[in-house]
């Protein structure tokens, strides 16, 4: 995704609601190349057919339903989580063309300020999200300008390592502090709850519900306000929204820290329904890289989608791979989607 | 047949004359230099110099990939892993010599090399794509062995104790000298391999596809092959240093084998000493490889200031991850590349 790509051409066909910038979901490919035009609606449909078929698989291979609806409330619910971690992502991808190995790691961090105010000072699991989001925000904004600012236009792989050098530290500290030893959080009054023949516990139900309230706030902000209009102008070009007078470095600094804000109000949301260890977020990160790409860098919308569609693969894969690590059957979707559809489900080829 | 001189003549004109004599000459004495090492040092740094030299190797195929080719692999470990696993795999079923386990070794890691790259480029995975592709095949290399009786899932293997020490086995007393100058003699080969290379037409053709792939693709290099030649020829390098890690350390698993931590193990040395720079990985290597001790025995007998750090781990790390971050930053052509840059302006 070279810069001179990222202006394209804004006749392409109706843009996908929620995309950053015209060009974000670009494809990496040659635009030589040249593909049948399908309508727009055709990859969302066969995702859905995937699923239909992915489910009836499911069912045969277990031979009950209850199993079945289990996995895909499951699924969902996950995949709410997993989307509100990949808009962090899709957002710093999309603007700054950043390749964040450390966004797992703001997970982490968020993960160990929900521990230590429920466990130190008995605060309501939810409510960390007053401390663990500004904080969040504030360290990302730290870290963009004297960090990453300095990286800005050289080559990928510089950025790339930077992020894995501040994964790498953010993971030993919290070990240096917190220790090996794995902690948990308990929502109290987490009690069973029945949905569509499944059951699941208020914690999921809240945290599905939490990360889909934050997603559309991130959605009405992105949409409807000046900071989210200039964000959606440096992500399409970055020189031209220089050139209307837009603060681009002021922009960059604001992206980061909300997408990893992004992460912080992830890690609070999913603090009671993990084991917490200072390399819990590395599985919230490798999912994320899986969710943004299948959803289209950039793709703030198709993230939340792309979230919940792998939720499900990670729950029917567990059925369908008995014996194989969920992760298996969310790599396997990774190599297909990078392979065929490197833009995404949701992005156009150019 | 004037064609070909002509060809000749171009290209002489275009490269400058190559200081390839003189960096083999600079790996044999260095070579001499080392023999006596293990004779001198004490049993513990003779550990670490071993380590290094295992870095060094990982990071000399990763750089011929990743400097010289200019594809950024994120998933090295499925090189390594392919190297531990195919030698022990045949050692412990089979009873078959390391050495010939290492060979196997690299032949495995290679194809899947091949193989990978082959799937990666036809569909024009570029930059960010390309990374987050290679990383996921290692993923996938690590979920499954966990999950194989194959490969004694997540388990892995222990080298089988021999009665007696042999070469053929690769087996010797504890901290013996043997383990140090095969670790030295098969880095000599792979550094000598990878100054060979870049002498070579593949090599050449290599860093032009990096430098401008159009460019090269119109006076007709073969692009593609050029690329799969590489990546085979990186994947084999580190295979190699797999296989002799488990010889060292006795024992493999699938997280010490395919994790991500080990694809980092082999980016970090080269990006510390020099991407795309023939002495760099060696040199990360060799500021890599004693961190682990030094802060280790720091942490043992902290001063004052760090007494509260006594006994937790992970300062190790972070001195790597605080490294990485400043050469990234402030030497991006690392240690080795800023040397040569230095020596040449003046």
């Amino acid at each position: 995704m070279s810069l001179p790509e990222r202006s394209g051409p804004p006749d392409a066909g109706p843009a996908p609601v929620g995309e950053l910038g015209d060009s974000t979901a670009e494809s990496p490919r040659s635009p030589v190349r040249t593909t049948r035009r399908r309508p727009s609606w055709a990859l969302p449909a066969i995702a859905v057919g995937v699923v239909v078929v992915a489910v009836l698989l499911a069912y045969l291979r277990s031979g009950s339903t209850d199993v079945v609806s289990q996995a895909v409330v499951t699924g969902i619910l996950v995949g709410g989580v997993y989307g509100l971690v990949a808009m962090g992502l899709t957002l710093i991808f999309g603007v700054l063309d950043i390749v964040n190995f450390a966004h797992g790691a703001f997970l982490t961090v968020a993960l160990y300020i929900t521990v230590v105010m429920v466990n130190r000072f008995g605060v309501y699991p939810m409510l960390a999200l007053v401390v663990a989001v500004p904080v969040m925000f504030l360290l990302g904004a730290a870290i963009q300008r004297f960090v990453l600012a300095g990286a800005i236009g050289k080559p990928l792989e510089n950025q790339l390592l930077i992020t894995l050098g501040l994964a790498l530290l953010i993971d030993n500290l919290l070990l240096l502090f917190f220790g090996p030893n794995p902690q948990s959080v308990k929502l109290p009054g987490d009690t069973a709850v029945p949905i569509f023949g499944a059951v699941t516990t208020v914690s999921r139900l809240l945290a599905f519900g939490v990360a889909l309230v934050l997603a559309a706030l991130l959605y009405v902000l992105l949409r409807r306000t000046r900071l989210g209009t200039a964000i959606r102008a440096v992500a399409a070009n970055d020189s031209g929204a220089q050139l209307v007078g837009i603060d681009t470095r002021r922009i960059y600094m604001t992206t980061f820290a909300i997408g990893t804000a992004c992460a912080g109000a992830a890690g609070v949301l999913v603090a009671p329904l993990v084991t917490i260890e200072p390399t819990t977020g590395e599985l919230f990160n490798i999912i994320a890289f899986v969710v943004v790409v299948l959803g289209g860098m950039g793709n703030v919308v198709g993230a939340l989608v792309g979230g919940v569609l792998i939720g499900l693969t990670e729950q029917l894969g567990a059925l369908l791979l008995p014996g194989q690590s969920p992760l298996l059957a969310i790599f396997l979707v990774f190599v297909l989607v990078l392979l065929f559809r490197p833009q995404g489900l949701f992005g156009r080829t150019s | 047949m004037s064609a070909a001189t002509q060809e000749r003549s171009t290209e002489e004109a275009v490269l400058p004359r190559p200081a390839w004599g003189r960096h083999l000459i600079v790996l044999a004495v260095l070579t001499v230099l080392l023999i006596p090492l293990p004779l001198i040092l004490p049993p513990a740094t003779q550990a670490v110099a071993v380590r290094v030299l295992i870095f060094a190797i990982m990071a000399v195929g990763w750089n011929i990939m990743s400097g010289f080719g200019g594809m950024f692999s994120f998933g090295h470990a499925a090189y390594f892993g392919l190297g531990a696993y195919t030698s022990v795999w045949l050692l412990v079923n089979h009873g078959v010599s390391p050495w010939i386990g290492m060979v196997a070794g690299m032949v495995v890691a290679a194809l899947f090399g091949v193989a990978v790259g082959f799937l990666a480029l036809r569909y024009r995975l570029k930059g960010a794509y390309f990374a987050l592709s290679t990383f996921a095949f290692a993923e996938m290399l690590r979920l499954l062995a966990i999950n194989s009786d194959f490969v004694n899932r997540a388990v892995g293997y222990n080298v089988p104790l021999r009665r007696e020490f042999s070469l053929a086995f690769m087996q010797f007393a504890p901290g013996a000298p043997e383990y140090f100058w095969m670790a030295l003699g098969l880095t000599v080969v792979a550094i000598a391999v990878s100054i060979l290379f870049l002498r070579s037409k593949l090599g050449r053709f290599t860093v032009a596809v990096r430098d401008d792939e159009e460019a090269a693709a119109a006076v007709g290099v073969p692009v593609m092959r050029t690329k799969i030649l590489t990546i085979a020829l990186s994947a084999a390098i580190t295979s190699v240093a797999g296989a002799f890690y488990t010889q060292y350390y006795f024992f493999i698993d699938p997280e010490g084998a395919f994790g991500p931590s080990v694809s980092i193990q082999a980016i970090l040395p080269a990006v510390i000493g020099g991407v795309g720079t023939i002495w760099g990985p060696a040199i990360g290597a060799l500021v890599l490889g004693p961190l682990n001790d030094i802060t280790a025995t720091l942490l043992r007998n902290p001063p004052a200031a760090l007494s509260f750090l006594q006994g937790r781990a992970g300062l190790d790390v972070i001195v790597y991850a605080l490294l990485l971050i400043l050469i990234v930053l402030l030497l991006p052509q690392g240690v080795y590349g800023a040397i040569r840059e230095r020596v040449r302006r003046r």
